[in-house]
C-alpha cells in the first residue's frame, strides 16, 4: 500500500437479491485524512461502509488496512473494531441511564484482583480520556444528563480510546444545531490531526466543504470519482451525485402542460415553517400548475410538502386556499380542503399492506365520509374496478392484499386512493422511486393530465429529467431553507444544479 | 365474488372451528365410553319449563367471556394491545350497580332504592368511563396497553370494594336477578349475548369502523395521511371494551344478585384475551375477525364445561385446560402451518410420483 494511506477498498462489489448494491466500488482514505462519502439515496454509501465493518459479506474486492499484510476480512464489527476500524452511528448507540465513564469503557471494563469493575481506576481513565479530548464534563454523571452533540462526542471518544485507526462517522449531524456542528468538528479536527481517518458520511453540503478534505461519490452502487476538495467545486459534486458529466448537460425541453402564469392563485403560503426542518418560506401555486421541488435529499423537500398537507404536527405561519385563511391541524382537515398527498416511503406511511386492493383505493373517500358512512360495498367494487382499469394495476383481483403487489403496482394503488377523492391538489413526493421505466412515463403523463385537468401539484423527485419534463415552475430548497425558484424559462439540468448546490452562484 | 369471499372466511376461521369441533369430539368420546347416548352431548331437553343440556351450559356460561372478547377484539386490532382491566371493571360495574340499588350502606334489601335502569345505566356509564381512562392513556400519553390498563386492572376492584363499603351488597329483587336466570326457557344472559353479538355485526357491517380499526392497527402512520385520526379511533375502541365489561359485569352480578367484588370477573380478561388468540388472530393488532374470536370464548367454556362433566377437580381442571388450550395455540402457529402445508406438499409430491 502506498504510504500515508490508512485504509483501501477496492473493487468492492455485493448483491442483495435482484439487486446489485455495489458494482466494483472503492474508497481510499490516507492517514490524517477527512474524506466525505456521498451519493444520493440508493447510491451504496451504507452498504459500503457496511462491507467494511464486517456487517455485510461482499462477493468480490479487497481491503487493505495499515499495518495488515494482505487484504482483511472483517467477520463482524467487533471483529472491524479490534482491527481499528470504528464507526459511530446516527443514533446514538450508548446507554443513557449508566454514567459517562461507564458507557466509555463499557464489555472492557479495568478489572480489580477480585474481578470486580475498578470504579476508580475507570472513572480516572476516562477523565483523563475527556480532557485529552478537551471535553469538559464530569464522567460519574449519567450520559442522559448531556445533550445529544456531547453524546455523539463520548460515542466518538469511546471509538478513539479503542485505537482507532478508521473512524466512521454515519451521518453524525443530522440532529444537531449549528454549534453543536461546530463542536464536532473540532473534535474531528483534533482526531484528524492525531492521524486518524475518517470517513464521514453526510448529506449535508455545506459541512462537506467546512471540514473534508476529500470527496468519494458513489453513484448507483459504483465509484463515480475519488477527489480533493479543491478540484470538486459544488456544481460539480452535484453533477456527479446525480450522474451528470458537467460539460455535457444535455437540456431537456418540457413536453406538453401549457403556461399557466395567468391562472388564479390556489394555494398561498407565506412563512411557514416547521420547527427543526424546514425555516419559514412562502409559496403560491396556480390552478392548474406543477410546481417542482428540488433539493439533495435531506434538503427539506419532502418536509416542505409535508408542512402543506399537516402531516407532521406543528404547522407554523399562515395559509390561504383559494383566497380563503385556513388553518390545518390534520391531514383530514387538508384533505377536506382537496388536498392529498403521496407519501415518499411507499411502506411506511403510503399501503396499508394487510389490506386489500379495494380497501385501499377507498381509504381516503372513505376517511372524507367519516366513519358513521360507510360506502356500500357495490360502491366500493365500483371505484375500485374504475381504477385499477384507468391506472392499469396490475392485481390477481381486487381482494388481493395490496403487500403482494410490485412497487409499482402499489404505488398506483396509493395514487388511486387519492384520485378517488377527486382532489384539487396533490402532493407527490417521489412518486416514481423504485418503479419500472414503463410504470415511470405513465405516472408522469398522468401528472400532466391532471395539471390539464385544473388541478395543483407539487411534484418532488430526485430525478431533474423527470421534474423538468413534468413542471411548470420549481422551487430550490437546500439544508431546510427555501432559497428561490426558477421558472420556465430557466428549467435547464445545469440551471437546477447550480441553484441546488449553491455556494459560488448564491443568487 | 361473494364465493371466493367465504372460502376466505372459510380458511381464516377454519382452525377456530376444528379446534371447537376437536373439544365437543372429547366429550362425544367420553359419553361413548360412559355408555351414554353418543350425542348426549348436543341433547338439550327441557325440564321444569327450563332448557338444559351442556350446550345450553356452554352457551349460558360463555356469556361473559364472549362478550369481553368482543371488546377485546378491537382494543387488540387497533392498538397492538390487550386491556387486562376489563375483569377488574367487571365487578366495578358490580360495585356501582348494586350500591345504587341498595342506596350506599346497605347490605340486603329486596327494593330498590332507584329505578333498576338507573342502576344499570350508571354501572355502564362508569365502565365507559374507565375505557375512555385507558384509552387515553394508550391513545394520548402512547402507554403501553398492558401497563396503562394495569392501573384499573389493580384499582378497579378495590374501588368497587369501596363503593360498597367493604361488603357484599345483595340486591335480593327477582327483576334484578332475571338478568341472570330465565326469560321463559332460554337462560337470560345467552340472549344478551346474542344481542351484543347482533349489535356488533351490525355496527361493523353498517359503519365503516372495521376499516378504521384494521387500517391503524396496521398502519398508524399511513392511515393519518390517509385522513383517519388514529388516536381517536384507539380511543373508540377502548371505550367500547369498557362498554363490553360492563355489559359482561351485568350478566355475572345479576346471576350471583350481589356485587361480590373481590370475585366477579376474576382471571376473565385472561380468557378474553386467549379467546381472541384461539379465533386466529394476531396479538400483535391488524387484521380481525370477530367470528374468531367469539368462537374461541365459547371454545374455552367448552373446555371448562368438558372438564366439569369428566369429573376433573376444580382445583384440577386449570392443569387440563391449560395442556388443551397449548395444542390449540401450537396447531394454529405458524411453523405448525409451514409444517402441516410441507407435508401435504409431500404427500403429493408422492402421489404425482406414484401416478407416473
Amino acid at each position: 500500500m502506498e504510504a500515508g494511506v490508512v485504509l483501501k477498498m477496492q473493487g468492492i462489489c455485493m448483491t442483495f437479491p435482484g439487486v446489485k448494491a455495489l458494482d466494483n466500488a472503492s474508497l481510499t482514505l490516507k492517514k490524517g485524512e477527512i474524506r466525505a462519502l456521498m451519493g444520493e439515496n440508493g447510491a451504496g454509501k451504507s452498504t459500503l461502509i457496511k462491507c467494511l465493518t464486517g456487517v455485510n459479506k461482499f462477493e468480490a474486492g479487497e481491503i487493505y488496512l495499515d499495518g495488515f499484510d494482505g487484504p482483511i476480512v472483517n467477520k463482524d464489527t467487533m471483529d472491524a473494531q479490534s482491527k481499528g476500524i470504528a464507526t459511530v452511528y446516527q443514533e446514538v448507540n450508548l446507554c443513557p441511564n449508566l454514567s459517562v465513564a461507564e458507557n466509555l469503557y463499557i464489555g472492557r471494563e479495568p478489572l480489580t484482583k477480585l474481578g470486580t469493575v475498578n470504579r476508580k481506576m475507570m472513572n480516572k481513565k476516562a477523565a483523563d480520556l475527556m480532557r485529552e479530548l478537551e471535553l469538559d464534563l464530569d464522567v460519574t454523571k449519567n450520559l442522559e444528563e448531556y445533550s445529544l452533540a456531547l453524546q455523539q462526542m463520548i460515542a466518538i471518544a469511546r471509538a478513539v480510546d479503542m485505537d482507532s485507526k478508521v473512524l466512521i462517522l454515519d451521518e453524525p449531524t443530522s440532529s444537531l444545531d449549528d454549534r453543536e456542528v461546530e463542536k464536532l468538528f473540532q473534535m474531528m479536527r483534533r482526531l484528524k490531526n492525531k492521524g486518524v481517518g475518517i470517513i464521514f458520511v453526510t448529506h449535508f453540503l455545506e459541512q462537506v466543504y467546512a471540514v473534508c478534505d476529500g470527496i468519494t461519490v458513489l453513484r448507483n452502487g459504483q465509484l463515480v470519482g475519488e477527489y480533493e476538495i479543491a478540484e470538486l467545486p459544488r456544481v460539480k459534486l452535484v453533477a456527479a451525485m446525480m450522474g451528470k458529466d458537467f460539460d455535457d448537460l444535455a437540456s431537456i425541453k418540457k413536453e406538453g402542460g401549457s403556461d399557466r402564469s395567468n391562472a388564479p392563485v390556489y394555494l398561498e403560503a407565506s412563512g411557514m415553517s416547521h420547527a427543526g426542518t424546514i425555516r419559514p418560506f412562502d409559496l403560491n401555486i396556480r390552478k392548474g400548475e406543477v410546481v417542482g421541488l428540488t433539493g439533495l435529499l435531506g434538503s427539506g423537500r419532502s418536509e416542505l410538502a409535508r408542512v402543506i398537507y399537516g402531516a407532521d404536527r406543528n404547522q407554523t405561519g399562515s395559509l390561504k386556499v383559494n383566497g380563503k385563511e385556513v388553518k390545518i391541524k390534520n391531514p383530514i382537515d387538508a384533505m377536506n380542503l382537496g388536498m392529498g398527498l403521496l407519501p415518499d416511503d411507499r411502506k411506511a406511511e403510503g399501503i396499508i399492506a394487510d389490506l386489500s386492493v379495494r380497501e385501499n383505493i377507498i381509504l381516503a373517500v372513505q376517511a372524507k365520509l367519516g366513519i358513521m358512512k360507510r360506502i356500500p360495498m357495490a360502491k366500493q367494487i365500483e371505484i375500485t374496478d374504475k381504477f385499477i382499469d384507468l391506472l392499469q394495476i396490475k392485481t390477481a383481483s381486487r381482494e388481493t392484499l395490496v403487500k403482494q403487489l410490485s412497487g409499482g403496482n402499489q404505488q398506483k394503488v396509493i395514487l388511486a386512493r387519492w384520485l378517488a377523492t377527486n382532489p384539487d391538489f396533490l402532493i407527490l413526493d417521489e412518486p416514481t422511486r423504485g418503479i419500472d421505466i414503463g410504470t415511470k412515463t405513465e405516472i408522469q403523463k398522468l401528472v400532466l393530465q391532471l395539471a390539464d385537468e385544473g388541478k395543483s401539484l407539487i411534484f418532488i423527485s430526485s430525478e431533474i429529467e423527470e421534474m423538468l419534463r413534468t413542471c411548470n415552475r420549481m422551487a430550490v430548497l437546500r439544508d431546510g431553507v427555501k432559497v428561490g425558484e426558477i421558472d420556465e424559462n430557466d428549467m435547464t439540468q445545469m440551471g437546477v444544479m447550480k441553484a441546488i448546490a449553491g455556494g459560488e452562484h448564491d443568487e | 365474488m361473494m364465493s371466493k369471499l367465504k372460502g376466505l372466511t372459510k380458511k381464516q376461521l377454519f382452525l377456530p372451528v376444528f379446534s371447537m369441533l376437536l373439544v365437543m369430539l372429547l366429550n362425544v368420546i367420553y359419553d361413548i365410553a360412559c355408555g351414554h347416548a353418543p350425542l348426549t352431548f348436543f341433547t338439550i331437553a327441557v325440564k321444569n319449563g327450563i332448557l338444559y343440556g351442556r350446550l345450553i351450559d356452554i352457551l349460558n356460561r360463555g356469556t361473559e367471556a364472549a362478550i369481553l372478547a368482543i371488546g377485546m377484539t378491537l382494543v387488540v386490532s387497533s392498538s397492538a394491545g390487550t386491556d387486562i382491566s376489563v375483569g377488574s371493571v367487571m365487578s366495578l360495574y358490580g360495585g356501582m350497580c348494586c350500591m345504587l340499588l341498595a342506596g350506599y350502606g346497605n347490605v340486603n334489601v329486596s327494593n330498590y332504592a332507584v329505578p333498576l335502569l338507573v342502576g344499570i345505566g350508571a354501572g355502564l356509564l362508569t365502565t365507559c368511563v374507565c375505557g375512555l381512562f385507558n384509552g387515553f392513556l394508550v391513545a394520548y400519553m402512547n402507554i403501553q396497553p398492558m401497563v396503562a390498563t394495569l392501573i384499573l386492572w389493580s384499582a378497579g376492584r378495590a374501588i368497587g370494594l369501596l363503593l360498597c363499603n367493604s361488603q357484599i351488597v345483595y340486591v335480593r329483587v327477582p327483576s334484578f336477578q332475571k338478568i341472570g336466570g330465565y326469560v321463559g326457557p332460554i337462560p337470560t344472559p345467552i340472549i344478551v349475548a346474542a344481542a351484543c353479538i347482533l349489535v356488533a355485526s351490525l355496527v361493523l357491517r353498517m359503519t365503516a369502523l372495521g376499516t378504521y380499526i384494521q387500517s391503524v392497527g396496521i398502519n398508524k402512520k399511513a392511515s393519518r395521511i390517509a385522513g383517519f385520526n388514529s388516536a381517536k379511533i384507539i380511543l373508540l375502541c377502548y371505550v367500547i371494551c369498557g362498554l363490553c365489561a360492563g355489559l359482561a359485569g351485568m350478566v355475572a352480578t345479576s346471576r350471583i344478585y350481589s356485587a361480590d367484588t373481590n370475585n366477579i370477573g376474576l382471571n376473565l380478561e385472561m380468557d378474553a384475551i386467549l379467546a381472541v388468540a384461539l379465533g386466529g388472530n394476531s396479538l400483535g393488532g391488524g387484521k380481525f375477525n370477530l367470528a374468531g374470536s367469539l368462537i374461541g370464548a365459547y371454545t374455552i367454556q367448552a373446555i371448562d364445561t368438558t372438564l366439569l362433566s369428566l369429573g376433573v377437580s376444580t382445583a384440577q381442571s386449570p392443569v387440563f385446560k391449560a395442556v388443551i388450550v397449548i395444542m390449540i395455540v401450537v396447531i394454529q402457529s405458524a411453523p405448525a402451518k409451514e409444517f402441516f402445508k410441507e407435508l401435504s406438499k409431500k404427500r403429493n409430491a408422492g402421489k404425482g410420483a406414484a401416478s407416473v
